[in-house]
C-alpha cells in the first residue's frame, strides 16, 4: 500500500503546464459599496488539491470563499469550476459544500438528521441515506452520538459533525472557513492531521480559509497569501517560507530580518548588496532581478544566522555588533544582536548539545554570519 | 478513653457553622420565591375566590346585588351559615340556555381565526424587521410599539370612521371605481377580525421578532449550501426555530381575544355574539352579578386549558433536551 506521504510528494499539478485547472478565479473583483474586498484577482486551484487562503482578517479571503459557495456574486470577473462559469448559479445548485466557521449546525435536528439534511435535499433514497449517514458517523467517530442534538456535544464533536455534514454529499469541492478556529490548541493540532487524512481518503478538493499560518503550512499543498483583496504569492509551504517574493509575505509568514540596501553588482546568480553604512552582503540564488542601484531589501530567517564571539574565518557574510538580548527557550536560544550601524538582528540557534553555560552574554561583542544562499533579495 | 468520650459529647464546632449558613441561605432563597407567590395570591387568587363565591350566590335586589353576603356582622357563625346558601345553580343555568354555549363557541372560533390572521400578517413583518440592517431595527421596533401611545378605545373608534358605509375605505374604493356600491364591513364579523388583527398585531410581532432576531443567519446559508432552495429552507429551518415565538405570539393574541369586549361592541354591532359582550350585558344591563361571575369563571377555565397544555409541552421539550 502506498503511504499517504508518497501520494503527497508526487502531487504537483501546478508545475505541469498541461494540467487542467479545476477552480479558476479570472480577474475577479468584489466591491461592497465603496469598499473593495477582492481586487482583480486571478487564481487557479487543481483537482484534489488542498489549497489554503491565508491572510489577516479583512484581506478578502472569506469573500473569495463565499463567492465560490455562491453567497456573493463577483462585481466583475468570472469564477469557473471544472470549466463551468458559476455566475448566476445559486448556492443550492453548486456542487460545492461549505463548512462554516460557526459550524451552523441546525439546533433543532439530531446529529444524524444534520448529516442527512443535504442528502434528503437531493432526493437520495432512504436506505442509501441511512447507509451514507452511518458511513459519515464512522468517518468522524461519532457513532454513539447519532441521536444527540448539537448543544449536547462538545466543541470538537460539533466540529466533526459540521465536517461530516459538509462532506456527506461528496461535493466536488469542500470549502472550509476557519475550520479549526474554535478549537483549543491541542485539539487543533490533532484535527489538522485528521483533515489531511480525510482529504486524501475522499479524494476531494479542499479550499480552506485561515488566518493561522501554522495551520496553512501544515495542511496545504499550496498557500495563497492575501493582502487587501489581492494575492501576494501562491506557492507551496516551503517556497512561501524560503522564497518569499515580497516584503509582505516574508513578514507575514514566520520571523524575518530585513536589511535595507542597494544593489551594487548583479551577475548570473550572485548579487552584491551595499547597506546604508557601507556593509557588503553577497547573495547567491536568491536574487530578485533588479537594476543596479535599485533600492531593495535583503530578507533572512533567524535560524539561518550564526552568532559567534569571533569573526568566522570562512564566512562570506559577517557583520559585527553587540549582544543586545538573549532569550533561552529550551529547544533553542534567540539572540538579538545590535549591529554597529544600529540595526537589530534576530538569530536563533538550535540547542543541539546540552550546554548550560552560553559562551555569549549580554553586551558581548559578537559576529553574525550567514551563507550567501541563506536569504533572498526582495524588490517589492 | 476519656478523650474519646469528650469528643463524642461535643460535636466539632466546624460542623455547626455550615448548618447555620445553610439555614440562612435557605431562608433568603425561600423569601425570594415567596414574593411572586404573594403577588399571585393577592392579585389573582383572592379576586378569583371572590368572583367564584359570587358565582355561587343568588341574584337579589340589594346592594351588592346578590345573597348571601358573607360578612362578620353576625360573628364567625354568621359568616359560616352563609355558606349553606351557596350552590351551583348559575352553572346549571348556563348549560340550559344555548345562548351562552353559542357565545363561548363563537368567541373561541373568532379568536382562533383572528390569531391565525394575525400570525399571517405578523410573521412577514417580524421577519422583515429581523432581517433589516441592525441600525434601523430599533426604529422599526419603535414603530411597532408606537400605536400603544394612543388610547386603545380611540384607535378602535377610528376604525369605525374607516369601515362605515360612507367611511374612508369605501370612499377610496368608490373613487377608484373598484366598487359601485359601498361595502358593508362595519357591524359584521369581518370588522371584528380587522379590529382584533390590528389591535393585537404588536403582541404577535414582538415575540416573533425576538425569536427570529436571535437566529443565526448562517443556518440559512448552510441549508442553501446543502441544496435547499430558499422557500424550503424557510419551512425546514427558519419556521421550526421560530416556533417558540409563534406559540408565545399566538397565546398573547388568542387569550385576550376570546374575552374581547370593546372590539365586538364597537365594530361588530348588535348582531355579533361574543362572550365578552354577553358578560358585559349580564353585569351592566341585567345586573345579574352571580350569572356573569359564573360566565367569567367558565371563561377562565376555558383559557387555562391551552395555557397548561402549552406549559406541559414546553416542560417536555426541556426534559428531552436534557
Amino acid at each position: 500500500m502506498k503511504s499517504l506521504g508518497s501520494i503527497r510528494r508526487d502531487f504537483t499539478p501546478w508545475k505541469d503546464p498541461n494540467a487542467k485547472p479545476y477552480i479558476q478565479f479570472d480577474k475577479v473583483t468584489k466591491k461592497f459599496g465603496d469598499f473593495t474586498a477582492v481586487n482583480n484577482l486571478s487564481l487557479t486551484i487543481f483537482e484534489r488539491e488542498f489549497f489554503a487562503l491565508l491572510g489577516a482578517s479583512g484581506c478578502g479571503k472569506s469573500t473569495l470563499l463565499r463567492m465560490l459557495a455562491g453567497f456573493e456574486e463577483p462585481t466583475a470577473g468570472r469564477i469557473l469550476l471544472d470549466g463551468q462559469d458559476l455566475r448566476g448559479i445559486p448556492p443550492y445548485r453548486r456542487p460545492v459544500n461549505m463548512m462554516f466557521q460557526s459550524y451552523a449546525l441546525f439546533p433543532h435536528m439530531t446529529v444524524e438528521n444534520n448529516i442527512a439534511f443535504g442528502l434528503r435535499q437531493e432526493g437520495m433514497p432512504k436506505p442509501d441515506i441511512q447507509k451514507r449517514v452511518a458511513e459519515m458517523l464512522k468517518l468522524v467517530k461519532l457513532e454513539q452520538f447519532a441521536k444527540r442534538k448539537p448543544h449536547q456535544l462538545s466543541g470538537g464533536q460539533r466540529q466533526r459533525v459540521a465536517l461530516a455534514r459538509s462532506v456527506a454529499k461528496r461535493p466536488k469541492v469542500l470549502l472550509l472557513d476557519e475550520p479549526l478556529g474554535a478549537l483549543d490548541k491541542k485539539l487543533r493540532e490533532e484535527t489538522q492531521f485528521e483533515l489531511m487524512d480525510l482529504q486524501q481518503e475522499l479524494g476531494l478538493t479542499f479550499v480552506v480559509v485561515t488566518h493561522d499560518q501554522e495551520e496553512a503550512m501544515t495542511m496545504a499543498d499550496r498557500i495563497a497569501i492575501m493582502d487587501k483583496g489581492e494575492v501576494m504569492q501562491v506557492a507551496t509551504p516551503p517556497e512561501v517560507y524560503e522564497a518569499p517574493t515580497s516584503r509582505f509575505v516574508a513578514h507575514f509568514v514566520g520571523n524575518v530580518n530585513m536589511f535595507e540596501g542597494k544593489i551594487a553588482e548583479q551577475s548570473a546568480n550572485t548579487t552584491r548588496i551595499t547597506g546604508p553604512s557601507g556593509a557588503q552582503i553577497v547573495v547567491e540564488n536568491g536574487g530578485a532581478a533588479a537594476r543596479a542601484d535599485a533600492n531593495i531589501v535583503f530578507a533572512i530567517r533567524p535560524e539561518k544566522i550564526r552568532v559567534s564571539s569571533k569573526k568566522p574565518v570562512d564566512a562570506v557574510n559577517a557583520l559585527e555588533g553587540e549582544v543586545y538580548d538573549i532569550a533561552y527557550l529550551g529547544d533553542m536560544t534567540v539572540y538579538h544582536v545590535r549591529l554597529d550601524d544600529g540595526q537589530i538582528v534576530r538569530a536563533s540557534a538550535l540547542n543541539a548539545a546540552r550546554v548550560t553555560e552560553d559562551p555569549l552574554t549580554w553586551n558581548d561583542r559578537a559576529w553574525v554570519s550567514f551563507r550567501p544562499d541563506a536569504g533572498v533579495v526582495l524588490a517589492r | 478513653m476519656s478523650n474519646i468520650a469528650v469528643a463524642d459529647a461535643a460535636p466539632p464546632p466546624t460542623a455547626a457553622k455550615p448548618f447555620m449558613m445553610r439555614l440562612g441561605a435557605g431562608f433568603v432563597s425561600r423569601l425570594v420565591i415567596i414574593v411572586p407567590y404573594l403577588w399571585l395570591l393577592f392579585f389573582f387568587l383572592v379576586p378569583f375566590v371572590i368572583v367564584f363565591k359570587i358565582s355561587l350566590s343568588q341574584t337579589a335586589i340589594a346592594m351588592p346585588p346578590y345573597t348571601p353576603v358573607l360578612d362578620f356582622r353576625d360573628g364567625i357563625s354568621g359568616f359560616f351559615t352563609g355558606f349553606r346558601d351557596l350552590n351551583f345553580d348559575n352553572y346549571v343555568w348556563l348549560t340550559q340556555d344555548a345562548l351562552y354555549f353559542r357565545a363561548y363557541l363563537t368567541s373561541v372560533v373568532i379568536a382562533a381565526i383572528s390569531t391565525v390572521l394575525t400570525l399571517l400578517v405578523g410573521y412577514p413583518i417580524a421577519y422583515g424587521m429581523a432581517r433589516a440592517p441592525a441600525t434601523i431595527r430599533p426604529t422599526l421596533l419603535m414603530l411597532v410599539i408606537l400605536p400603544f401611545w394612543t388610547s386603545f378605545l380611540i384607535r378602535v373608534y377610528a376604525w369605525i370612521g374607516i369601515l362605515k358605509p360612507e367611511g374612508l375605505l369605501n370612499q377610496l374604493l368608490l373613487s377608484l371605481h373598484i366598487i359601485n356600491q359601498p361595502l358593508v364591513i362595519l357591524n359584521t364579523y369581518t370588522a371584528i377580525f380587522i379590529g382584533i388583527v390590528y389591535s393585537y398585531l404588536p403582541f404577535m410581532v414582538l415575540p416573533l421578532y425576538s425569536s427570529l432576531e436571535k437566529m443565526d443567519y448562517s443556518l440559512i446559508e448552510a441549508a442553501k449550501d446543502l441544496g435547499c432552495p430558499p422557500t424550503a429552507a424557510f419551512w425546514k429551518i427558519t419556521f421550526p426555530l421560530s416556533l417558540p415565538g409563534v406559540i408565545a405570539g399566538c397565546l398573547l393574541v388568542f387569550i385576550p381575544a376570546v374575552g374581547e369586549f370593546v372590539i365586538p361592541d364597537l365594530l361588530g354591532g348588535s348582531q355579533t355574539l361574543m362572550i365578552g359582550k354577553t358578560l358585559w350585558n349580564e353585569f351592566f344591563a341585567n345586573r345579574d352579578w352571580p350569572v356573569s361571575s359564573a360566565v367569567a369563571v367558565i371563561l377562565l377555565l376555558l383559557l387555562i386549558v391551552p395555557i397548561v397544555l402549552f406549559q406541559h409541552a414546553q416542560a417536555r421539550a426541556q426534559e428531552q433536551d436534557k
